[in-house]
């Protein structure tokens, strides 16, 4: 509104200059003519501003006059230079006038717009900032909340599950009093076994010892028997029994219990025995066969009231006789019965026969037999006994078994060795 | 010419085939004639002899032959050569208990060269004869045959499988339970042999039923025996946990650790393998050794031998002590730490040492307080020395630098630490110097201590590139301190203090 009242004002200075040219042209001055209409078309063509319409209408009456003056133009020419001369002398200095003033009025003008802009931007933009930040702030308000929420949880969780391990391992892992008393029985069992096994020891030692003695002793005593005869007799102290000294040797009294060594008889060498059991474990004594000493055959009939020796070695190798109740025992029946029991035992035959079924003797009479059809009655002949007259005595029910002796005086007579009972 | 003198020709070539076999049997006994049988051509000469009319001959040129192969592998090599081997075979089927015998001697002498000599036997059908022989009636065919075939089956797991397969194994059992001390032995010594090279060949024995009758007889007096049938128990427990669970259901324990008092070193020996063996399947069964009172027994032990007799008992605490921390406490209580220590000073072989290294190590690895335990015992100083003397053995000195980080790690007795600051290696510096670091800043005690006993002098005279994690170590150190104590401390701060008295000028009045 500024702008457009001072472009009036403007333009009635304008016109002023058009009205002083329009002088100018009258009195004949020459020049170039489009210079002043450019000027005038500059001047109406400002930046951003519409040419009003009545101000162009007064440019086109203004162009007419122009061209009425080009019409004239030779007086104007020749009226042109002439004033031009006497103008130039003032032109450069209101040139600058007029640039001084145009420049400080478009200053103005752009200054004044920008401002306005700057102002609705900053009206625009306070506006928009203020709901973000707004926006903004209650963003981190609900933030801010939710983590202080979060902390104070986390805390507590952590609080309660601290608690709770701490409570779980010293309960169940890491018991310090369940592994002090662990470690206590382990000490404890140490030390019994410890004491087990050194009583353990100390036991094979003593049976070691023990046995080492009784080898000793045994040496010892066999070293007595091997030196029997250093024994002292009545006449002649022996040297274990030096009478320079008090008591005698304790070898004295091994020697007097110990039992004199007799000579051994050669043992008959086995030659090829001996390179054999000598071989690797593989082999060993009880495995090979070792040669039977048989009798020896020829030897001299000794001296003395001696039977002849093959007599001798008869009665010696003689085969068994059995007695005649050995040879035929009065059970045999029995024992045959039981060896042929025992032979089916070991045959595993089924005693169990095959029985008809059970009602095969249901329509079968019984017939009696004959002697107890009889009328009479069963005879007692052969049944009684002497033991049947007095049935109260009996110590069992069951009968006596009839045992015949067998005589050996007719069994061995002429066989026996002793001559004893021979008649002569 | 009568008959008698007929006779007689043949009565004197008999008598010199036996003599003349007899005194080869006889010869061959001495190493130093074997040569020169060997170059005589005896083996020719024996095998016609092999298939004498004569029984007694028969025998003898086995025994000969036996003893002959049983000598070298060269001659076992000649004897399976000369192709007598099917002979023997088919005659171990056929002849009388003595020649089968010195047949199954034969195999034997063999088949304990090599796996290839054991397999040319097998290839024969050895196998099946022998263990027809395991039934025989005598002990002393059955013992031959029970240790031929032990020493078959020794070699690797196919000839092992080739022994099972023909069946031996429930015969083997049987043999164990015969009165006969020497067949035991031997019968529990095949199946030790059987079982060691697999779990499957380990499992066949087991499903015979042999762990209950071997566990009886842990108790027998006789020592051959007892190591025989711990080695087979062993054998057995080693492959797997099922296994040694299956030995420890027989009971043996613990009987088994009477067996630890034993007279014989070898007996003592093969009761820690078992127990050894046992434990290092799972913590389960070492609690279970433990709670049988075993730690305590196998420490006992390994005080009352030296030696390799040792190793497996020094090996069983690691094994047990590796497992959880209360067996490692367990160990520790049971006077554990102390014997090892001693083994690790005294023993002069370095695998033996090693494995005490490792031991300590897993014991001292668990927590402060193991760790403490093991250094009280002033064993990190041996570890030390063990660790950077030239003569040990590199395998030692790897155990003992790990046992010695594991304990450091855990250490928080400073007294034992400290001369470590004096003596050590960078590279276990750092741990030294971590470990005090930890602890400074939480003991005051033990920080005046380590600034009067000069540990703090040290500390500040170590190199370290800065950065580096010892660098950081020894900052937290300094951070326990006033600036001026550790400043003076420093190498060189009598100097600075010496220059700023050179430079000082007195004011002049």
């Amino acid at each position: 509104m500024i702008g457009t009242f001072s472009y009036a004002k403007f333009l009635k200075f304008l016109y002023s200059v058009a009205e002083a040219e329009r002088g100018w042209e009258k009195s004949g001055v020459n020049g170039k003519l489009t210079a002043p209409l450019d000027w005038l078309y500059g001047l109406v063509r400002l930046p951003g501003r519409r040419i009003v319409t009545p101000v162009v209408n007064q440019m086109r009456e203004a162009m007419a006059t122009l061209a009425r003056l080009q019409a004239r133009s030779k007086a104007v020419g020749q009226q042109y230079y002439f004033r031009n001369s006497v103008v130039d002398v003032f032109r450069k200095k209101e040139n600058d006038a007029a640039v001084k003033i145009q420049s400080w009025f478009r200053g103005c003008r752009v200054r004044a717009y920008i401002r306005h802009l700057h102002r609705a931007a900053i009206i625009v933009q306070k506006w928009w900032r203020s709901y973000l930040s707004r926006q903004h702030y209650q963003l981190v308000v609900k933030l801010a909340y939710y983590t202080m929420k979060m902390n104070l949880y986390n805390e507590m969780a952590v609080r309660i599950q601290r608690r709770w391990r701490g409570y779980k391992i010293r309960k169940y892992c890491f018991d310090y009093f369940y592994l002090k008393e662990y470690l206590r029985a382990v000490t404890e069992t140490n030390d019994a076994i410890r004491d087990a096994l050194e009583e353990f020891a100390e036991m094979k030692e003593r049976e070691e010892k023990k046995a080492a003695l009784e080898r000793e002793e045994k040496k010892r005593d066999y070293q007595a028997r091997k030196m029997h005869y250093l024994l002292s007799t009545k006449q002649i102290p022996g040297i274990y029994n030096s009478p320079f000294r008090k008591d005698p040797d304790p070898w004295e009294l091994r020697l007097q219990k110990a039992k004199p060594l007799t000579h051994q008889r050669p043992r008959v060498k086995q030659k090829h025995s001996i390179s054999l059991t000598s071989w690797l474990a593989c082999t060993s004594n009880r495995s090979f066969p070792r040669s039977e000493i048989l009798p020896p055959i020829n030897r001299k009939q000794c001296q003395g009231p001696f039977r002849d020796i093959a007599e001798v070695l008869e009665q010696r190798y003689k085969p068994l006789e059995p007695t005649l109740r050995e040879a035929e025992p009065i059970n045999e029946l029995k024992e045959a019965r039981e060896d042929l029991r025992r032979q089916e035992w070991i045959r595993n035959v089924n005693d169990n026969m095959f029985l008809p079924f059970s009602s095969y003797h249901k329509n079968e009479k019984y017939v009696p037999s004959m002697h107890s059809s009889s009328k009479y009655g069963p005879n007692s002949y052969g049944c009684q006994r002497f033991r049947d007259e007095n049935p109260k005595k009996w110590i069992c029910p069951k009968d006596f078994q009839t045992v015949l002796p067998s005589f050996d005086l007719f069994s061995k007579y002429g066989k026996l060795y002793s001559k004893a009972g021979q008649i002569v | 010419m009568s008959q008698r003198q007929v006779l007689q020709v043949f009565e004197q070539y008999q008598k010199a085939r036996t003599h003349f076999v007899q005194m080869v049997a006889e010869l061959a006994t001495r190493p130093q004639n074997i040569e020169t049988l060997q170059n005589a051509g005896v083996m020719s000469l024996l095998r016609p002899l092999l298939l004498d009319v004569v029984p007694t001959i028969q025998q003898t040129a086995a025994l000969a032959l036996g003893r002959l192969a049983n000598y070298n592998d060269d001659l076992a090599e000649a004897v399976v050569k000369g192709d007598i081997l099917p002979q023997l075979v088919y005659s171990l089927a056929e002849q009388n208990r003595f020649y089968k015998k010195a047949a199954a001697f034969v195999l034997r002498a063999v088949g304990k060269h090599s796996p290839q000599l054991a397999q040319a036997i097998v290839d024969c059908g050895a196998l099946d004869t022998l263990v027809i022989c395991l039934e025989d009636f005598d002990p002393g065919v059955k013992e031959a045959a029970a240790w031929a075939l032990g020493y078959i089956a020794r070699h690797n797991a196919e000839l092992s499988q080739a022994v099972v397969d023909a069946g031996a194994v429930p015969l083997l059992v049987l043999c164990i339970q015969e009165p006969e001390v020497a067949l035991k032995r031997i019968a529990a010594s095949a199946l030790s042999d059987i079982s060691k090279h697999s779990p499957e060949l380990a499992q066949t024995v087991v499903d015979a039923g042999a762990i209950a009758h071997l566990a009886q007889m842990i108790l027998n007096p006789d020592a051959k025996l007892k190591r025989q049938i711990l080695s087979a128990l062993s054998q057995i427990a080693k492959h797997s946990v099922d296994l040694a669970e299956m030995v420890v259901e027989a009971e043996i324990f613990p009987v088994v650790l009477t067996c630890l008092k034993d007279k014989d070193e070898y007996v003592k020996k093969n009761a820690s393998t078992l127990i050894r063996e046992i434990a290092k399947h799972t913590p389960e069964l070492s609690q279970l050794i433990v709670n049988a009172g075993g730690a305590a027994a196998v420490i006992d032990c390994i005080g009352s031998c030296k030696g390799n007799i040792r190793l497996p008992g020094i090996m069983m605490l690691g094994y047990v002590a590796a497992h959880s921390e209360n067996l490692a406490m367990a160990v520790i209580i049971s006077k554990g730490v102390p014997q090892l220590s001693l083994c690790l000073s005294e023993e002069p072989e370095d695998h033996i040492k090693a494995a005490a290294a490792w031991a300590l190590g897993q014991i001292g690895r668990h927590t402060p307080e193991h760790a403490r335990a093991v250094a009280v015992t002033n064993t990190l100083p041996v570890l030390l020395s063990l660790y950077m003397s030239t003569e040990s053995s590199e395998d030692l000195q790897v155990k003992s630098k790990k046992a010695i980080k594991s304990i450091l790690q855990k250490c928080t007795y400073l007294p034992a630490l400290e001369p470590f600051l004096y003596d050590a290696p960078p590279n276990i510096l750092k741990h030294v110097v971590g470990q005090f670091s930890k602890v400074l800043p939480h003991d005051s005690k033990a920080r005046r201590l380590f600034v009067t006993s000069g540990g703090l002098k040290k500390v500040q005279e170590i190199k370290a590139e800065p950065g580096s994690l010892l660098q950081e170590y020894i900052n937290s150190i300094n951070n326990c301190y006033p600036e001026e104590i550790v400043r003076y401390y420093s190498p060189g701060y009598s100097e600075t203090l010496l220059q700023r008295v050179d430079s000082y000028q007195p004011l002049a009045n």
